[in-house]
């Protein structure tokens, strides 16, 4: 557990007073409270250490026994027991002059709360220790998560049951989601602190690039081979699509590059179930490439009627 | 009183410890849509969570009415610009192998 510098966090020095802290802290917080940034981790943890520096430096006591101790805190209990040993000693030992008073860590043990403070926090407060005076209500941080799905699974309504953070979530996914898009489920990130609002839980699609169809929104995109006697003579040629296999006819002529769209067999639109895209084929004529004599000599004679 | 999907802006303002000046204000601003119901004001569900954001910058940032109306078109401008950025990206995609 490393040492936290709270003010090189909030960019002050040692020096600095109760309304420099607060300044420091308001101008921090303004640039990554989380409803600045949404969907972005990296703001959130900064803020959650803002807060946490604040918490600690904006607090009187606090601040008091995060200076005495520093870099030491790991000993600081220590430290102070032993303190409070020889103060009741001395305190025994020379009563004509009134005695010591020991003040302990034990005056943290009124504080109460939670949030998502580090350990070094805890460790040195106690945990999840927060003033009593100020109460001031944080919303949670918002949790991000990522979901895998490929293209038939988008292809209707799902129900789907996440585990995140330990709490089961009941999500439907609907139709039609693209690659990196994010959802938002309110309330299902991590607790409020001081009685805010929980943050939210966003969840990213992840949803790889399929090895058959390349995608355009709700439309497909499909090369299809075709054989050169069938591009030339015209024919049937059967074409995978994400409701199964579908026959089509092939025109006599049909050039290398040739584009055809079936209607309706692309992917769902976002959130409408029954309003589909289409599926454009793109046939790739292939020319053959090893001809037996026979074959030659009869490419010969056709070159022949030209 | 209570309406379907609706909640009364007063009760909102005792619950959120705001004024009813500060509501009044986003409405004005075209920040939040209200409804009237017999002779009272009213806060959609669906708004909710819209109006709670811009309590928070206001309470715990202390931006005011001005900078609330910045932040949420800025925001707005931002989500449809990374939605544009997403479409692009996939629609590159279709031409990388």
């Amino acid at each position: 557990m490393a040492f936290i510098d709270y003010y090189k966090i909030l960019g002050l020095d040692k020096q600095a007073s109760e309304k420099e802290i607060k300044a420091a802290y308001r101008k921090m917080a303004r640039k990554y409270h989380p409803d600045l940034n949404p969907n972005d981790p990296e703001a959130n943890k900064k803020f959650q250490q803002i807060n946490e520096a604040n918490e600690v430096l904006s607090d009187t006591e606090k601040r008091k026994k995060y200076d005495k101790y520093g870099e030491n805190w790991q000993h600081g209990e220590e430290h102070e027991k032993y303190a409070q040993q020889q103060r009741a000693q001395n305190s025994n030992s020379y009563s004509g002059f009134g005695g010591g008073h020991a003040q302990g860590f034990e005056d943290y043990g009124d504080f109460n709360g939670g949030g998502d403070f580090s350990d070094f926090f805890n460790s040195m407060f106690g945990g999840g220790a927060r003033s009593s005076s100020k109460q001031t209500k944080f919303r949670g941080q918002d949790l991000n998560a990522e979901l895998k799905l490929n293209l038939r699974d988008i292809t209707v309504a799902q129900k789907q049951t996440l585990t995140v953070n330990g709490k089961s979530i009941r999500l439907t996914i609907p139709t039609g989601v693209e690659n990196g898009q994010t959802i938002k489920i309110s309330g299902h990130g991590s607790p409020g602190v001081n009685g805010g609002p929980a943050g939210d839980l966003y969840i990213t699609f992840n949803i790889p690039v399929d090895q058959e169809f390349k995608r355009d929104g709700a439309n497909l995109y499909q090369n299809v081979q075709l054989d050169l006697y069938t591009a030339i003579l015209g024919g049937e040629v059967t074409v995978n699509t994400l409701s199964g296999k579908v026959k089509i006819k092939v025109s006599p002529g049909t050039q290398n590059g040739t584009i055809v769209k079936l209607k309706g067999k692309g992917l769902p639109f976002y959130k409408q179930e029954n309003q589909f895209g289409d599926l454009l084929v793109t046939y790739q004529v292939l020319v053959p490439t090893q001809l037996t004599d026979k074959q030659k000599e009869l490419f010969t004679e056709l070159s022949k009627l030209k | 009183m209570t309406a379907t999907g609706l909640i009364a802006a007063n009760e909102f303002c005792t619950y959120h410890r705001v004024e009813f000046r500060f509501i009044d204000s986003l409405s004005e601003a075209g920040l939040l849509e209200t409804r009237i119901v017999e002779r009272e004001i009213f806060i959609p569900e669906t708004e909710l969570q819209k109006l709670e954001k811009m309590i928070r910058l206001h309470q715990e940032l202390e931006i005011n009415l001005a900078g609330i109306e910045a932040i949420t078109h800025l925001l707005q401008r931002m989500e449809a610009l990374q939605d544009e950025i997403r479409i692009m990206r996939n629609r590159l995609s279709r031409f990388e192998e």
